[in-house]
């Protein structure tokens, strides 16, 4: 990676009248601004999704209903899921695109700050959609967040509304991902080659061109269950010549690449924290940048992955096993760069570092669930239950959700011009990595002994660890409450942050004061 | 032995944490396979779980030794290397060489699970929302297997029995030793036919043929569930299957068949308005209420209460139509149900449930509507 030399612009000049007070954020076209209310958005979207969470383990807490009717369970864990990805996991990710990407590569602003504003104001009715759809008749979607027909078929009025939110978000997705991409391409500063970008920037750099592959396919398939569902097509009724697998095919072409949208930023966080806190660079840099384009191309042929219960020829079975098991490869790469980054290194270990190692380490137990998952026999006996939970949380919530943590911790203090609490944020820490073990470790043998996940009651063998998990689901829910207090705390005033915080720390955002003003780099600066 | 070491290790940490060591022991791993294709995907899994951990130590007890030994605090100074093209290549190399050696065995065992051919017999399972239906060709036997726990233990006024959710009002029955190859479809959503024992879990999809296969080594009942989300009651529809010596099975197959001749037969009489409200109400709560509720009220606005609807105090033709033929989400019934549990049950829904239509429907004139 690069060292740099910037000239520094405090200068938060106010000469052309922005607007202020509520306009401001309506009107925004300044990446800062955006950032910081995507940011918020996804927050709020964690804590609503994350609220329905503590209802599905409440249920879960005991054998029996006690709570919720089963097709109100229903309800909860798909929005739960549709919410936790499409509101929470991916727009955070752009939030932090919008506030680091011009940082890092020393641009003034995203390439489109108009698109930039539209992007994120879209997110705004889909959420309202989303959420609206729990009050009609029938109340929210009930399918699973996967939407398999013909159950999603069945569904009422909320489908549809649930399938216009989704549009829309992938119409801001697809959108955010140009302004991305042309931004990376044509306004990093002088002497930035690609080679030398950060490693955030990179992996953002392929994540926008995943979600631009990616969102069109689920827009696809989403369009086609609504014409199943009102205008008399059949794509997906065997009655009519349709076929209700093609659905699965479709929706996990785009699925595959979507859990790699939503874990590839993570991996570019985990490579900016981990060199800091080691002050050592990245180790690997280029393999680093192949393998992430590896996993990228690799994740399109992967997709039937999901679906190896539902019949295919052995052929399928075969191709799709072996390509999912050759994604471990690279996934494996980077885990072993992180730790050879760490190696040698002068370690400290100030809470965006401490999250930084656990996501590497707790990641690492997804990965191997998810290769466990891939031998196709095994996941004969995984498929649809607990397991798969586990797995899926274990590299989504461990994986990516934390990595995000660790993220806003490190930047806060450029963001806000003020350190966070470290006592706080260690405990936050703390809080949230053994609560979340406490909550999904047990999943692993719930589903392997035979719990099938999206039941909203169980037979009593399972009743000790389902316990035990609720126990952690509310005690990791609650810790979330103190990572909002010490986010705020940090808004509201702290020990003053100098521009470059970390001592460990390169790139061309350390280089402006911190906050970082309103424009940033209006001359750009030389990277050497 | 070794393996055994670690996972008695393993399980003593384990029931620690569960209060209760039996069940604990129960419940950690897959559950005890009865089939040769399950007993190799019992042993792939140890296999490759034991393959996991020891790259996840190797590589943990490097990173933490380094977090230990690397620390700033211990005065350790960074010493900038940043790449080791030999060590990039072999970390590359050597888990592509792991993962061949582990998908020799796991190709060996699709290709097994694949071979259908040669069975001994062959059961047609259907699934509904939310029950299985039951048919084994050439034998004209067909039967439909429900949830058999109890609502008050679901609704905790009554304690749960050993088999809570596991338990079914009739099972499949198997021969032990033979081939069965399994057929599956739906006629409604997406289901799936799981049993662990077994190592076959299946999709069960509406318009398409599947198949499997397995061959129990061992008499028991063996249990598993729906594993495929398909609405409402998807976590309670199990199955259930008895593997018995080939004459207790053929006792069975035998009778079934007289029971089914002995139904035919009841159809063939004139029954009386109380008998057949009285049977009505054992076939409405068994295949309707899921939907229709036990009270008649419906669950607006995906399903209707049949209290006070105009279809249950109509014409009684339409009425038996809809039985007989479905409509929309609404199943059809014809080839669920016999005549005498149609009539009974559109008798039942005519003159219970709060409504008091007053008429009867004879098994008979189901046989004519079909
Ligand atoms: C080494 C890398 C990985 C492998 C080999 C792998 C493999 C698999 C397999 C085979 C399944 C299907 C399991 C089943 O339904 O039976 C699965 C499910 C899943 N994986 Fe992974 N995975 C990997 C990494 C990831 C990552 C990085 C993410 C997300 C950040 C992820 C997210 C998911 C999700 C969300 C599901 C469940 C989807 C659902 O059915 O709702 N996986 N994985
Ligand atoms: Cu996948
Ligand atoms: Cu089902």
């Amino acid at each position: 990676m690069s060292t740099a030399t910037a000239k520094h612009d405090d200068h938060g000049h106010d000469s052309h009248g922005h607007p202020t007070g509520l306009m401001r954020w309506v009107k925004s076209t300044n990446h800062k601004d955006i950032g910081t209310m995507y940011l918020w958005f996804s927050f709020t979207m964690f804590l609503f999704a994350g609220a329905m969470a503590m209802g599905i383990r409440a249920e879960l807490f005991q054998p029996g209903l006690q709570f919720f009717q089963p097709q109100v369970f229903n309800q909860l864990t798909t929005l739960h899921g549709l919410i936790m990805i499409f509101g929470a996991i991916m727009p955070a990710f752009v939030g932090f695109a919008n506030w680091q990407v011009p940082l890092m590569i020393g641009a003034p602003d995203m390439a489109f700050p108009r698109l930039n504003n539209m992007s994120f104001w879209l997110l705004i009715p889909a959420a309202l959609l989303l959420v609206a759809s729990i009050f009609v008749p029938g109340g929210a979607v009930a399918g699973g967040w996967t939407m398999y027909p013909p159950l999603a078929i069945q569904g009422g009025l909320s489908m549809d509304m649930s399938i216009f939110a989704l549009h829309i978000l992938g119409v801001s997705s697809i959108v955010g991902s140009i302004n991305i991409i042309t931004t990376i391409f044509n306004m990093r500063a002088p002497g930035m080659t690609l080679m030398k970008m950060p490693m955030f920037v990179w992996t953002w750099l392929i994540t926008a061109y995943l979600l631009i592959a990616a969102m069109p396919v689920l827009a696809g398939a989403l369009t086609m269950m609504i014409t199943d569902r009102h205008f008399g097509t059949h794509f997906f009724n065997a009655a009519g010549g349709g076929d209700p697998v093609l659905f699965q095919h479709v929706f996990w072409f785009f699925g595959h690449p979507e859990v790699y949208i939503m874990i590839l930023p993570a991996f570019g966080i985990l490579s900016t924290i981990i060199p800091t806190f080691s002050r050592k660079p990245l180790f690997g840099y280029a393999s680093m940048v192949y393998a992430t384009t590896a996993i990228a191309v690799l994740s399109f042929v992967v997709w039937a992955h999901h679906m190896f219960t539902t019949g295919m020829p052995v052929a399928g079975q075969l191709f799709f096993m072996y390509s999912t098991m050759l994604i471990s490869v690279p996934t494996g790469v980077k885990v072993f760069n992180w730790v050879a980054t760490m190696w040698k290194g002068s370690m400290t270990f100030e809470t965006p570092m401490l999250f930084a190692v656990a996501v590497v380490f707790l990641f690492t137990i997804g990965g191997l669930s998810g290769l466990v998952c891939a031998i196709l026999p095994v996941d004969i006996q995984v498929q649809d239950t607990y397991y798969v939970v586990a797995h899926f949380h274990y590299v989504l919530f461990s994986g990516a959700a934390m990595s995000i943590m660790g993220g806003v911790y490190y930047w806060l203090p450029k963001w806000t011009g003020h350190m966070y609490d470290e006592t706080l944020g260690k405990w936050h820490f703390w809080l949230t990595t053994i609560a979340f073990n406490v909550t999904f470790f047990p999943m692993h043998f719930t589903g392997l002994a035979g719990m099938p996940r999206r039941i909203p009651d169980y037979s009593q063998q399972f009743a000790e660890f389902n316990m035990i998990s609720s126990y952690g689901a509310f005690a990791l829910g609650l810790s979330q409450l103190l990572f909002l207090y010490v986010v705020i705390k940090c808004i509201k005033g702290g020990a003053k942050a100098p521009a470059s915080p970390w001592e460990g720390a390169h790139g061309l955002e350390w280089t402006v004061p911190s906050p970082a003003p309103f424009h940033t780099f209006e001359t750009p600066p030389v990277v050497k | 032995m070794n393996k055994r070491t670690i996972l008695s290790f393993c399980t003593v940490f384990l029931s620690f944490l569960a209060s209760s060591s039996v069940q604990a022991e129960y419940a950690l791993n897959l559950r005890a396979p009865v089939t040769e294709i399950a007993t190799q995907i019992y042993d792939l899994h140890m296999l490759i779980m034991y393959v996991c951990i020891a790259i996840f130590i190797v590589v943990f007890s490097i990173m933490f030794y380094s977090l230990y030994k690397h620390r700033k605090s211990a005065g350790h100074k960074a010493v900038q290397f940043h790449e080791h093209h030999m060590l990039e290549v072999v970390w590359t190399i050597i888990p592509a060489l792991i993962l061949i050696g582990m998908a020799v065995p796991a190709t060996k065992t699709i290709l097994a699970m694949k071979d259908t051919r040669e069975a001994d017999m062959t059961i047609k399972a259907t699934g509904h929302q939310w029950k299985w239906e039951y048919e084994y060709l050439g034998k004209d036997v067909r039967f439909i297997s429900t949830l058999a726990t109890p609502q008050e233990q679901i609704h905790n006024t009554a304690p749960k029995g050993e088999h809570y959710l596991l338990e079914v009002d009739n099972p499949v029955v198997v021969p032990v030793g033979k081939k069965v190859r399994v057929l599956l479809t739906a006629q409604d959503v997406i289901h799936a036919w799981w049993v662990p024992s077994f190592g076959v879990k299946q999709d069960a999809i509406p318009g398409f043929i599947k198949e499997t296969w397995f061959r129990v080594e061992k008499e028991g009942t063996y249990r598993g569930q729906c594993a495929e989300l398909c609405g409402k009651d998807h976590g309670f529809m199990p199955i259930v299957v008895e593997a018995v010596s080939e004459e207790k099975y053929n006792e069975w197959i035998a009778s079934k068949k007289a029971a089914a001749a002995e139904a035919a037969a009841s159809g063939d009489k004139e029954w009386s308005k109380d008998d057949l409200i009285a049977n009505g109400k054992t076939v409405y709560e068994k295949n309707c209420a899921a939907c229709h509720q036990a009270n008649g009220a419906g669950l607006p606005p995906a399903f209707p209460a049949l209290t006070g609807s105009k279809i249950a105090n109509g014409p009684i033709a339409d009425h038996l139509h809809i039985v007989l033929n479905g409509k929309n989400v609404m199943p059809h019934w014809k080839e669920l149900l016999n005549d005498v549990e149609i009539a009974s049950v559109v008798t039942y829904e005519r003159n219970g449930l709060g409504n008091s239509v007053g008429d009867v429907l004879q098994p008979a004139q189901v046989k004519a509507a079909r």
